[in-house]
C-alpha cells in the first residue's frame, strides 16, 4: 500500500545518515514495541543498533533478554537470532544515570556529598521531568559512544508526547540556581529594576515563597545546586547541547499513535511543535490497526447473521459473520480518524502498522511488526 | 466470579456497587494512561448526579482533558456548569491550577498586592511547585477537600466529587499527602489544611477507583496500584474495565480457533444457507478474521481471571464503536446507573 504519504522505514533505517531515532507519543500507543522492532529490523538490514527502552512490558523484556532494570546496552542474543547486524538493548535506570552523571563530572569527594544531600534523593527520583531529562542524557552518551550506526529511543510514559521536550527544560531551568538565589538572599530583589514600591512587597512574597517551601529544603537545595552547577557545567546547559543533538540531521523522529482521538490529537499537537521548532519529523505510525482482511460489505453480513440466527441455524457462521461487521466498523472508525489527521498535516508520510492478536512476547513477534513498520504484510 | 467469556460478568455482577462504595462522596479515577480516565471519570459523574444530585467533576493535571471530551471551551480556575444529569442533576466542573491555588493561598495569608502576579511572573511560583513536588499535591487536595466540605446551609454543596486523577504510578503519591508533608513546610497554614485533607483521605468518604483494559499492562499497573493504596491505608474502590468489545464466538469454539482451528467448510456452509456465496478468498480472510478475534477473547478472558485476584468489585464498560462524545458519555452512565452506581 505504497501510496505518496507512505512512510518508508527501510529507507530510513538503511540509511547511514540517520544515527537516531526518536519514537514519541503518547503513553499506551505502543512505542516501546515499535522501538523494539525497528531496531531488530535495523539490526537485521545490518546495522549496529541499541534500543534505549524505558518501561517495557515484562515479557517485551525478556524477549530482548532484559530481566531488570540494567543500565548499560546488552547485546540480544537469543536462539532463532542471526541478525546480519548487531542488537543491543538496555532500559534506562533514572537513577543511575543520574548517579553515574554527577560521579562522572565531579571530583569524588564532591560526588559523594552531592550523592548524599537530602534534596538528591527528591530530585532523582519524585521530580516530574527527571526522567525525560535522564533519557537525554542517556542518549547523549549513547550518542558520545560512537559504537552504534543507529541509536533507536523509546520516550517515557507521559500523558503529552510534548513532556519529552519540555520536561529536560522545565528540570535545568529550576535547577540552574538563579531563582534559589533570589529566593535565599531576597533583598537582591531591589536590583531587578522593578519600581520601588513594589520591592518591598515582592520582597515578601519571596519570603512567603521560601516559607512554603521550607527552610531545611531550600537550604538542602542550594547547597546541592551550587556545588552541582559549579562542577558537572550545570545542568541548562547538558540539557541545551541534548536539544542540539536532537536537532542535528542525523536524528529522525517518528510520532507513534493508536488510531484514536486522544492519541492522534497528541499527535498532531507534536507535529506542529516539531515543526515549530525545525525539528526534523520522519513521519507517523498509525499503530495497531484493524485493517479488513474479507471483502465482504457490512450489511450483507448483518443480513445473513441475522437470517441464520431467526433459524437457530449454524451458529458459527453467523458468529464469523458479525465479527466481520464489528471489525468493518472499526476499520471505517479508524480509517476516517487518520484521514482527519492526514487532511490537517498533508506532508506527514504515514505507516498503518496492523495490530498483533496477542501482545508481542518473542523475536518472532517483534519481526512480524518490523514487517508491518515497512509496510509488507499488510493485508 | 468464574472464568465466563466477558460478556457474561456484567449481568452477574448487577448490583457491584456496595454499600461501602455507595457511602463514599470523593472518588478518585484512576488508572493507566490509555485507559480512559478520564472518559470514565466523567461517565461517572453523570451517573453519581443522576436523580438530581449535583457532582463536581475535577480536573487536577492541567491537560483540559475534560473541555475536550464535552467539547467545551478550556475550563477556568473555577467552578461551572458542565451538563445536567437525567431527572434534575447536575454536573460541574473545575480544572484546579496548583500554580493559581498556591497564588491564591498567598493572597490569603499574605497581602502582596500586584506582586503576587509579578512572582508568578518571575517564575517563583512554578519553582516553588517544582521543587516541592508535595507542595503541589498538598495544594491540589486541599483545594479537592474544601469542595467535598463545603457547606450551604448546613447541606454539602457537592453530593460527590469525582476527581479525574494522575495515572497509576502516581497515584499513591498524589493522594498520601502525609508523606508530602515531610518535603515542605511542617507548620502554619499549609499544615493545618493538609491535616483535614489526610484525615478525609483516609476516611470511608474516600474512594479510589482503577481504570482498565483487558491488556497485559493496565492490568500489572491496576494490580499494583490496588496493592499500594491497601499498604498507605488508602480505599480501593472498583475496577472499571474498559472497552470491553462483545466476544462473538460461542465459548466453546474459542480455545480452538485462537488456535488456528476453524472449520472453514462448516462456515461456508452455514453462509450458504444464509444466500451468501462467496469466494474461497473470502472465506479465508472471514477465517484469519476469526482467529484473530479468538485470540483476543481468549487473552482478555485470562486477562479478566487475574483482575479477579484483586477482589475488587468490578464493573464493565462497552467499547463503543463510534467513539466517544457527550451523547456516548451519557450512555456510559446510563450503564453505571444499571449497574447500582449510585
Amino acid at each position: 500500500m505504497a501510496s505518496r504519504g507512505a512512510l518508508q522505514i527501510d529507507r530510513l533505517i538503511d540509511n547511514p545518515k540517520t544515527k537516531v531515532i526518536v519514537c514519541c507519543g503518547s503513553g499506551g500507543v505502543g512505542k516501546t514495541t515499535t522501538a523494539a522492532a525497528l531496531a531488530l529490523r535495523a539490526a537485521e538490514r545490518g546495522r549496529t543498533t541499541v534500543v534505549l527502552t524505558i518501561d517495557p512490558a515484562r515479557r517485551l523484556a525478556q524477549s530482548l533478554g532484559l530481566d531488570e532494570l540494567d543500565n548499560v546496552p546488552r547485546k540480544v542474543e537469543v536462539e532463532g537470532f542471526d541478525p546480519k547486524g548487531e542488537l543491543w538493548a538496555m532500559m534506562l535506570d533514572m537513577r543511575r544515570t543520574f548517579d553515574d552523571m554527577i560521579i562522572a563530572h565531579t571530583d569524588p569527594q564532591r560526588a559523594q556529598e552531592l550523592l548524599a544531600s537530602p534534596f538528591y534523593q527528591t530530585i532523582s527520583t519524585s521530580f516530574s521531568g527527571t526522567q525525560e531529562y535522564m533519557a537525554m542524557e542517556k542518549l547523549g552518551q549513547l550518542v558520545a559512544d560512537a559504537e552504534w550506526d543507529l541509536i533507536v529511543v523509546d520516550t517515557p510514559p507521559s500523558r503529552s508526547a510534548l513532556d519529552f521536550l519540555d520536561a529536560p527544560k522545565r528540570l535545568s531551568s529550576a535547577l540552574d540556581g538563579r531563582m534559589i538565589r533570589l529566593l535565599t538572599a531576597p533583598a537582591r530583589a531591589g536590583g531587578w529594576g522593578i519600581r520601588k514600591a513594589l520591592t518591598a512587597s515582592l520582597a515578601l512574597g519571596m519570603k512567603a515563597v521560601s516559607t512554603v517551601i521550607g527552610g531545611q529544603l531550600l537550604t538542602d537545595a542550594s547547597a546541592f545546586m551550587q556545588a552541582f552547577n559549579s562542577t558537572a557545567g550545570g545542568f541548562k546547559e547538558r540539557a541545551q547541547k541534548t536539544a542540539e543533538l536532537l536537532r542535528s540531521p542525523g536524528t529522525a523522529f517518528l510520532v507513534v499513535a493508536a488510531p484514536e482521538p486522544d492519541a492522534l490529537r497528541e499527535a498532531s499537537f507534536f507535529v506542529e511543535r516539531l515543526s515549530s521548532e525545525s525539528m526534523p519529523l520522519t513521519g507517523l505510525v498509525a499503530n495497531r490497526t484493524h485493517p479488513v482482511l474479507a471483502d465482504l460489505p457490512a450489511p450483507r453480513a448483518l443480513a445473513a447473521a441475522e437470517a441464520l440466527e431467526a433459524k437457530k441455524s449454524a451458529p458459527l457462521a453467523a458468529a464469523v459473520l458479525r465479527l466481520h461487521a464489528d471489525r468493518v466498523a472499526l476499520d471505517k472508525r479508524e480509517r476516517r480518524l487518520l484521514q482527519r489527521f492526514t487532511r490537517a498535516h498533508p506532508d506527514v508520510p504515514m505507516v498503518g502498522v496492523p495490530a498483533l492478536p496477542r501482545d508481542v512476547h518473542d523475536i518472532a513477534g517483534l519481526r512480524i511488526i518490523g514487517e508491518r513498520l515497512a509496510g509488507n504484510g499488510n493485508a | 466470579m468464574t472464568t465466563g467469556s466477558p460478556a457474561t460478568v456484567g449481568p452477574r455482577t448487577a448490583g457491584v456497587w456496595t454499600p461501602e462504595l455507595r457511602r463514599a462522596r470523593l472518588h478518585f479515577v484512576t488508572g493507566k494512561g490509555g485507559t480512559g480516565k478520564t472518559t470514565v471519570a466523567a461517565a461517572l459523574g453523570i451517573a453519581l448526579a443522576a436523580g438530581g444530585r449535583k457532582v463536581l467533576l475535577v480536573e487536577v493535571e492541567g491537560r483540559q482533558g475534560i473541555a475536550q471530551l464535552f467539547d467545551t471551551e478550556p475550563l477556568p480556575y473555577g467552578e461551572r456548569h458542565l451538563v445536567s444529569a437525567p431527572d434534575g442533576g447536575e454536573l460541574r466542573a473545575l480544572h484546579i491550577d496548583a500554580e493559581a491555588a498556591l497564588l491564591e493561598y498567598f493572597q490569603m495569608f499574605y497581602n502582596l498586592g500586584f506582586a503576587g502576579r509579578t512572582l508568578r511572573r518571575m517564575g517563583a511560583i512554578e519553582f516553588a511547585t517544582t521543587l516541592a513536588p508535595g507542595l503541589r499535591d498538598v495544594l491540589l487536595t486541599g483545594k479537592i477537600k474544601e469542595c467535598v466540605t463545603r457547606t450551604d446551609n448546613g447541606r454539602y454543596v457537592y453530593d460527590h466529587v469525582v476527581v479525574d486523577a494522575p495515572p497509576t504510578g502516581r497515584v499513591v503519591k498524589f493522594l498520601d499527602v502525609t508523606r508530602a508533608l515531610t518535603d515542605v513546610t511542617r507548620s502554619g497554614p499549609i499544615k493545618n489544611q493538609a491535616d483535614g485533607v489526610v484525615k478525609l483521605m483516609h476516611s470511608d468518604q474516600t474512594v479510589v477507583h482503577v481504570v482498565t483494559l483487558l491488556e497485559e499492562m493496565p492490568i500489572r499497573e491496576t494490580l499494583e496500584a490496588i496493592d499500594e493504596l491497601q499498604a498507605e491505608d488508602l480505599r480501593p474502590g472498583a475496577v472499571l474495565i474498559n472497552r470491553v468489545r462483545p466476544p462473538r464466538l460461542p465459548d466453546r469454539s474459542v480455545v480452538a480457533a485462537a488456535d488456528g482451528r476453524v472449520d472453514a467448510s462448516r462456515v461456508r456452509a452455514g453462509l450458504v444457507e444464509a444466500g451468501l456465496d462467496i469466494s474461497d478468498e473470502v472465506i479465508e480472510g472471514l477465517v484469519a478474521e476469526t482467529v484473530e478475534h479468538a485470540i483476543r477473547v481468549a487473552a482478555e478472558r485470562s486477562a479478566a481471571e487475574q483482575l479477579t485476584a484483586a477482589n475488587q468489585p468490578m464493573l464493565q464498560l462497552p467499547d463503543l464503536p463510534d467513539g466517544i462524545d457527550v451523547a456516548a458519555l451519557y450512555e456510559l452512565a446510563e450503564l453505571l446507573v444499571e449497574k447500582g452506581v449510585r
